[in-house]
């Protein structure tokens, strides 16, 4: 089916509602009856709370309730009182382990702070009004007594002595002091090297900031007994296991959660938040639907960040410039509370990939996971892997520098060539072709000809840089055995189900979420692909748990791997049920059946049957024994991979800085990914384009600063710079494919390869055009400016 | 409560609206009219423009009551007796949106954009975009979508009003 099978430039189908105003969001979403919660929040990143006045609150018009941490006590199962304990606190999913054996310190996490408040923004009380202005209006008249403690929001800071404590059980702030790799090997390189190079590195911290702030919808029916959450979440069955299994709202059977129309995640709408519990509690306790909708200020206080860490990296070379060996020191803000994923990011999703594209013999990382007054940090968008690629691509880049060697032939020179490769750090990468997604990515720049380019620039007032990023992820976190026995709470299996109508068309159920990868349309295109039948004769169902029975939803580029990979093993047994039937129908051995382009054929014949036909002879099952062959037409399946995939690729950043102003423009970006087989290309393209987007916003742009006290200061899209199209250029995007082995497929995943990939490459190309390291994310015109005035300038700018 | 009349997409609504609604609130609570998104509280994310009176504005820091007898043309009014307006066409060509949420601020405020320059080159769509934020495309596919329907309302002879 070329035309709008696997790898055709299919236009989008789902696009047809959002340009016409017709999507489907949260917040677009009101229940009869619904009632409107507004947050009363910490002003204090740290604070005692003495008491709660809700008197006049209570009065004011409209409102119907007011709610403090002591209030959100368990229903009896059997009525609608309450018990006298509380419902359970928001966990943390990923159990690390510290290097001493100590399980990870996890403080508590209510869902409304019951006597401490730990960060700006933190819960205080809840109220719930007729309207959300009347919410609103009568939040403002809660009285909240404080007792103002001291603070701390640097992690560095936290792990002082006489530092202010976030969480008793945590002492010094350690949440866990973890470690991968074989230190005695690598000190050995380090022994053995002759060159070392040392980078102090800090990953700034980012707001991820989808454009749809989150929102929630709790609704009860007092009927049945069934609780519906309509929430923006990126996987709506974990946010039904969490909130059923440790929260306690409701048993699962009694709990639907829908993820409509979700307005991006980016992996700040993976993890289950204090408001989607409050929402369903309170529907309950007051029979009427609650809806809550943050604002873009609230999403700044409360959404979990992403990154934030320092870290003290060093790299040792032999005399050839051969890698020996790989030192690592992080210290990880996780925030005030530990989120859902949020132990994970810094450990296995991030030293995991220290290794990069390079064959390094010794591997040594130590993280230690510090909680502050601040929000809680969790995945965003590369979760870790950006935060790898930054220390592995910034360290080799320099160490060519320092090496005087030219930083691609560095690159090549130690890239791994042979596959399957074992890292020391866990992952054994399965594929790749490193030197020619490099190669490709050099031409497409012309690095020849960078020195005549930065002579003419020079000429206008420019400095020139160029700086490469070789960036290598792990997609499709799997198998489930393997994650488990790395902490994982859960398994990182997808579901599928494929549900074929009689007249032949077809439901597609996907425990993966698309919140705006495109699913609708390229999960179609493997159908049809497969079916031989059009585009719009197959839908795909995703976000509701009353419709899918299970599914592990969208981050981590895993559902194209994984999620693909279950409708792609549930597409083979529909076919070969279908085959089948197509035997008895036309009165052939099944062997002798062949399907192709929608069409069942009795070989080396002219008897065939087309697909709708053989959908039709399956229900109405007269044509075969039924004893034989169960009616009907569905399949479904669960889909464990046998390894994560390797997405991996070259980019290659120029830019040019203002020797006035200090101002960073970049002028050229070139991306080569191996992504393996690409299901439409298009669409993995912008989600390239997205990708580096976010990560030039990294680097040049976003950084989010708290104060001394704890206070954000940038709590805003006034303070907050978010890239803009002025900001960006447009990006040269190509391939190079070595197709997965690890899935039926061939697919590795697209959707964080330009966030992993650009901040490395945008900092190699400001450091190239200076001539010198010393500048920190984001590199904004004054520090540029500031770091310009310690370069040596070339003759020409006088 | 000061009563207003607008017309909404060529249709005359008279309300009563408490002083400080905004228009943003009047399209989507009293309206029903979704499609116009809220991103932020301070008037940078564009998700919220409309045109009233034929030019982009943002609907976050427009009273209702400052719209009283204007004319209002939010995303849902842009398509004709069913055909798309060029921008709605190119954005899906283009591959224009990802998430969809900026969507309907973004093509509301490209096709000001358009019908005040005519046929921007690429930097005068890149600085106009300026008010608009997108986090899921990198604005690679928007800016090419605009230049695109700007080529096709410019072949259609006039440029094409929203209203």
């Amino acid at each position: 089916m070329g035309e709008s099978g696997i790898g055709a430039r299919v236009q989008r189908v789902e696009d047809r509602r959002f340009i016409t105003g017709k999507g489907n969001y949260t917040d677009d979403i009101n229940r009869p009856g619904q009632l409107h919660a507004h947050f009363v929040r910490s002003p204090h990143a740290h604070a005692r709370i003495r008491s709660v006045g809700i008197a006049e609150a209570q009065a004011a018009p409209g409102v119907v309730a007011v709610y403090t941490g002591n209030d959100l006590r368990k229903f009896v199962p059997t009525s609608d009182d309450l018990e006298e304990s509380p419902i359970g606190d928001l966990i943390c999913g990923w159990l690390i382990h510290s290097k001493n054996g100590e399980p990870m310190k996890a403080g508590s996490h209510p869902a409304i702070a019951r006597d401490t408040v730990r960060h700006v923004g933190d819960q205080v009380a809840v109220v719930i009004a007729e309207t959300k202005r009347q919410a609103r209006d009568a939040a403002e008249l809660v009285e909240v007594d404080y007792e103002v403690l001291d603070a701390v929001a640097d992690p560095l800071k936290a792990r002082a002595s006489g530092a202010p404590q976030v969480h008793d059980v945590a002492t010094g702030n350690l949440v866990y002091e973890w470690e991968l790799g074989d230190k005695a090997k690598t000190d050995e390189a380090f022994r053995n090297a002759h060159h070392v190079t040392k980078l102090n590195i800090v990953n700034n911290r980012l707001v991820p900031n989808a454009m749809e702030p989150r929102a929630a919808i709790g609704d009860y029916d007092p009927g049945t007994g069934v609780f519906t959450l309509y929430v923006t979440s990126q996987n709506p069955h974990v946010a039904r296991l969490v909130l059923s299994a440790f929260v306690g709202i409701a048993p699962e059977n009694k709990l639907r959660v829908i993820a409509p129309d979700v307005g991006g995640g980016f992996g700040s709408k993976i993890f289950i938040y204090a408001e989607e519990v409050v929402c369903l509690w309170a529907a309950r306790r007051l029979a009427r639907p609650v809806k809550w909708n943050a604002d873009r200020s609230e999403a700044f206080l409360t959404d979990a960040h992403g990154r934030d860490h320092v870290t003290d990296a060093e790299l040792a070379m032999d005399e050839k410039g051969k890698i020996l060996g790989l030192r690592v020191h992080t210290t990880a803000n996780m925030g005030a509370y530990l989120s859902t994923f949020a132990s994970a990011v810094p450990t296995y999703l991030y030293a995991t990939l220290l290794s990069g594209q390079y064959d390094i013999p010794a591997i040594h990382a130590e993280v230690d996971a510090v909680y502050t007054h601040t929000a809680p940090v969790d995945a965003y968008r590369g979760a870790g892997r950006p935060e790898a690629t930054f220390v592995v691509e910034r360290l080799v880049e320099v160490a060519a520098r320092e090496m005087g060697i030219d930083p691609a032939s560095f690159r090549k020179r130690n890239f791994v060539k042979k596959f399957p490769h074992q890292t020391p750090v866990i992952m054994s990468y399965d594929i790749g072709d490193y030197a020619a997604s490099l190669n490709k990515a050099l031409e497409l720049i012309d690095y020849k000809g960078v020195g005549k380019r930065k002579r003419e620039a020079l000429k206008r007032g420019k400095l020139l840089g160029v700086g490469l990023s070789a960036y290598i992820e792990a997609c499709g976190i799997a198998p489930s055995k393997a994650v488990g026995s790395l902490g994982a709470g859960v398994g990182l299996w997808e579901s599928a189900e494929v549900r074929v109508n009689p007249v032949g068309t077809v439901e597609v159920l996907t425990g993966s979420h698309s919140h705006g990868q495109g699913h609708e349309t390229t999960f179609a295109q493997l159908v049809c692909d497969r079916l031989g039948i059009p585009l719009d004769q197959v839908s795909i169902v995703h976000g509701d748990t009353d419709k899918v029975q299970f599914g592990m939803g969208t981050y981590g580029s895993r559902s194209g791997a994984v999620g693909m990979s279950a409708i792609s093993k549930a597409l083979d047994k529909v076919v070969a049920k279908a085959k089948k039937v197509a035997s008895h129908l036309l009165e052939a051995a099944e062997a002798d059946i062949e399907f192709k382009d929608g069409k069942f054929t009795v070989a080396g014949t002219d008897k065939s049957l087309d697909w709708s036909a053989v959908s039709l002879g399956a229900y109405v099952a007269h044509g075969f024994p039924s004893d034989e062959i169960e009616p009907g037409l569905k399949e479904g399946a669960f889909y464990d991979p046998v390894n994560f995939t390797f997405p991996a690729g070259c980019h290659v950043c120029e830019c040019e800085i203002d020797l006035e102003t200090g101002k960073t423009e970049v002028v050229n970006w070139v991306a080569v990914d191996d992504f393996g087989v690409i299901i439409n290309p298009m669409i993995v393209e912008g989600q390239v384009h997205g990708g580096i987007a976010q990560g030039v916003g990294q680097a040049l742009l976003e950084g989010c600063v708290y104060d001394e006290a704890g206070q954000l200061v940038t709590g805003s899209f006034n303070d907050y710079a978010m890239p803009r199209a002025d900001d960006l250029p447009n990006f040269q995007v190509d391939v190079t494919v070595t197709p997965c082995p690890s899935n039926p497929l061939g697919i590795k995943g697209c959707g964080e390869a330009g966030a992993i990939a650009a901040p490395a490459a945008l900092v190699n190309a400001i450091t190239d055009a200076l001539g010198h390291e010393d500048i920190t994310m984001p590199a904004t015109p004054q520090r540029v400016w500031r770091a310009l005035q310690k370069s040596k300038m070339p003759a020409a700018a006088e | 409560m000061p009563s207003i009349t607008i017309t909404v997409n060529g249709r005359e609504v008279t309300s009563e609206v408490e002083p400080r609604t905004l228009l943003v609130e009047f399209l989507r609570e009293q309206l029903r009219l979704t499609g116009t998104h809220v991103g932020c509280d301070t008037s940078q994310c564009g998700a919220c423009v409309v045109h009233v009176g034929g030019r982009a504005v943002k609907s976050c820091t427009t009273l209702a009551v400052q719209c009283d007898q204007a004319e209002v043309t939010t995303i849902e009014g842009l398509a004709r007796d069913g055909v798309l307006h060029p921008m709605q066409e190119a954005f899906r060509e283009h591959h224009g949106l990802q998430c969809g949420y900026c969507t309907p601020g973004m093509i509301m405020a490209a096709v000001d954009i358009v019908n005040r320059h005519g046929m921007p080159d690429e930097k005068t769509v890149r600085e106009e975009l300026d008010g608009n934020l997108c986090r899921c495309t990198g604005y690679h596919n928007i800016v090419k979508a605009i230049l695109a329907a700007a080529e096709k309302m410019q072949g259609a002879g006039q440029p094409i009003a929203a209203e």
